[in-house]
């Protein structure tokens, strides 16, 4: 699949996807990588290395630097796959060095794919 | 996009590391989002402020970009710090945190930004005027300037706030074009709306409703700043919507297209539903108003209501700094004191450690607090008017 490239570089790892939008600032622990929203589908589940595909953010303007100290404390996910990425998702993932593409079908992703992201030319590959 | 020989020479390094890589992050967003050019903006407004909010790795960042010289180039305020800047220790946050808080203000302060930490820049001296293009990024700040105010300006992440800051310039998409700023639903109201937690609760079951989409107001007879205020916050808070609409009081909604849009109605089932929604909690440990920070009008009218009483538990009132000075001169602060209660400024009950404070209900007459508090502060809420709350406390 091709989408658009928010943030460059290329990773490899296992898929996390919810269908629901997640909001970094109060959602995700900064020191563990783990989603702490309540009754969020992914509550209790850990980001770290993961390629996290979700549709959009959502919620507070701080989630940049969550996304941001998630990178610095080492539990950050490796890649992120969205539908459309907003502002938010956007600086966080530029600051922070993560690979991200939008524009993405993300209902063909399943939990546990195993994925190839060349977010330099927006690639998406389901291996 | 279009970058003019300067900003090229930005890219190239001429201005330094740090403005270099903010500039980079200006200009990627722009080519995500199709912006033409760069525009400069008259005021910037920067969240991610609290401690609690952006730990030790955006603590690091800050001091970093402040030690290599960075300098903000227009009037810039910040959102809500962690704790109350003077009166931390009286009020009772813990030492610890002050210390990371207070160095994080310091960066910023070396940046050339104002420290005075609150959600309503507008109230307290960074006034947009109508159509200009600024960069804010408190999300109920940016309702409210883009709304009520008619200013422009897209909900900017903490970081991409403070890189238009030192740039003097944002990316030129979204809400800073008109075509964008037409609404894509209207909402009819069917009910009076009477205390500002009417707003509020308003706010919340509409953001729910529309998430992102520029909502029309029809219906609302009247509103005053404070009002539209906990509207705007509360749409925000449950949804993420940037720009409002009223018939008859805000400055855009005789010149936008309003045919053809799909409508909803809310009558007083509704209201009621949101009421009963936002309340998780039975009897608060501690009521706190002011979200978004409170105006002279709100701390005025809760005085009144505490003249002569005695609170047995705390109640306190959130605002900035110079709505501070105000109410002090008017011998506010000193009403509420003798009754009990607390004036707070610089922070509000989100973004400080109250669940390590020993609280676990709280009373708020703000949409946008009943909607955060529970997930980010650990806390029941109870969701009432002023009266109701104040009268609990006494």
């Amino acid at each position: 699949m091709k989408g658009r490239t928010i943030s460059p570089g290329k990773a490899e790892g296992e898929a996390l996807v919810t269908s629901e939008p997640i909001g970094f600032y109060g959602g995700i622990d900064i020191n563990t990588g783990i989603v702490i929203e309540k009754g969020h589908p992914l509550e209790g589940k850990s980001v770290i290395g993961k390629i996290l595909v979700f549709p959009c953010g959502k919620g507070s303007t701080v989630g940049s630097y969550v996304i941001y100290g998630l990178k610095k404390n080492d539990v950050a996910p490796a890649g992120i796959i969205n539908k459309e990425t907003e502002t938010i998702v956007a600086t966080g993932v530029i600051l922070a060095g993560i690979p991200c593409v939008d524009q993405i079908e993300i209902e063909k992703i399943k939990n546990g794919d195993k994925i190839f992201l060349d977010a330099d030319e927006g690639i998406v590959e389901l291996k | 996009m279009h970058l003019t020989n300067e900003q090229e020479k930005i890219l190239e390094g001429e201005k330094g590391d740090v403005m270099e890589r903010l500039f980079r992050l200006l200009v990627r967003l722009g080519e995500i989002y199709s912006a033409d050019s760069m525009i400069p903006v008259g005021s910037v407004q920067v969240a991610g402020v609290s401690y609690k909010s952006i730990g030790d790795p955006g603590m690091e960042f800050l001091e970093d970009i402040a030690s290599k010289g960075a300098r903000v180039k227009v009037l810039t305020f910040l959102n809500p710090a962690g704790m109350d800047l003077e009166n931390w220790k009286n009020l009772g946050f813990p030492e610890d945190f002050a210390k990371n808080q207070l160095r994080i203000m310091d960066a910023f302060k070396r940046m050339g930004i104002v420290v005075t930490s609150t959600c309503t820049p507008y109230l307290a001296g960074n006034l947009p005027r109508f159509r200009e293009h600024i960069a804010w990024s408190e999300s109920s700040a940016v309702s409210f300037s883009n709304s009520v105010i008619g200013a422009r300006t897209n909900r900017e992440g903490g970081p991409s706030a403070l890189a238009a800051a030192i740039c003097g310039v944002t990316p030129n998409y979204g809400l800073h074009l008109w075509e964008n700023r037409q609404p894509t639903v209207k909402v009819k109201i069917e009910t009076d709306l009477i205390f500002n937690s009417d707003f509020g609760a308003l706010g919340w079951y509409v953001g729910k409703q529309v998430k992102n989409k520029i909502p029309y107001f029809t219906g609302i007879k009247d509103a005053n700043t404070d009002q539209l205020k906990a509207l705007g916050a509360a749409m925000a808070a449950s949804g993420a919507v940037a720009l409002y609409h009223i018939e008859g009081l805000t400055p855009e909604a005789d010149s936008i297209k309003k045919d053809g849009l799909e409508t909803i109605s809310i009558g007083k089932s509704e209201l009621k539903e949101s009421y009963d929604k936002l309340n998780t909690g039975k009897t608060p440990d501690i009521v706190i108003f002011g979200c978004p920070h409170a105006s002279l009008r709100e701390i005025s009218t809760v005085a009144d209501k505490l003249e002569g009483k005695h609170l047995k538990k705390p109640v306190w009132i959130c605002t900035s700094r110079m709505v501070k000075e105000a109410a002090e001169r008017m011998g506010y602060n000193e009403i509420i004191a003798k009754a009990g209660g607390s004036i707070v400024a610089d922070t509000c009950m989100v973004v400080s450690p109250i669940e390590k404070m020993g609280y676990k209900t709280t009373g708020v007459n703000s949409g946008k607090a009943a909607n955060y508090l529970p997930g980010f502060c650990k806390q029941e809420v109870c969701f009432a008017n002023i009266d109701d709350l104040v009268e609990g406390q006494l």
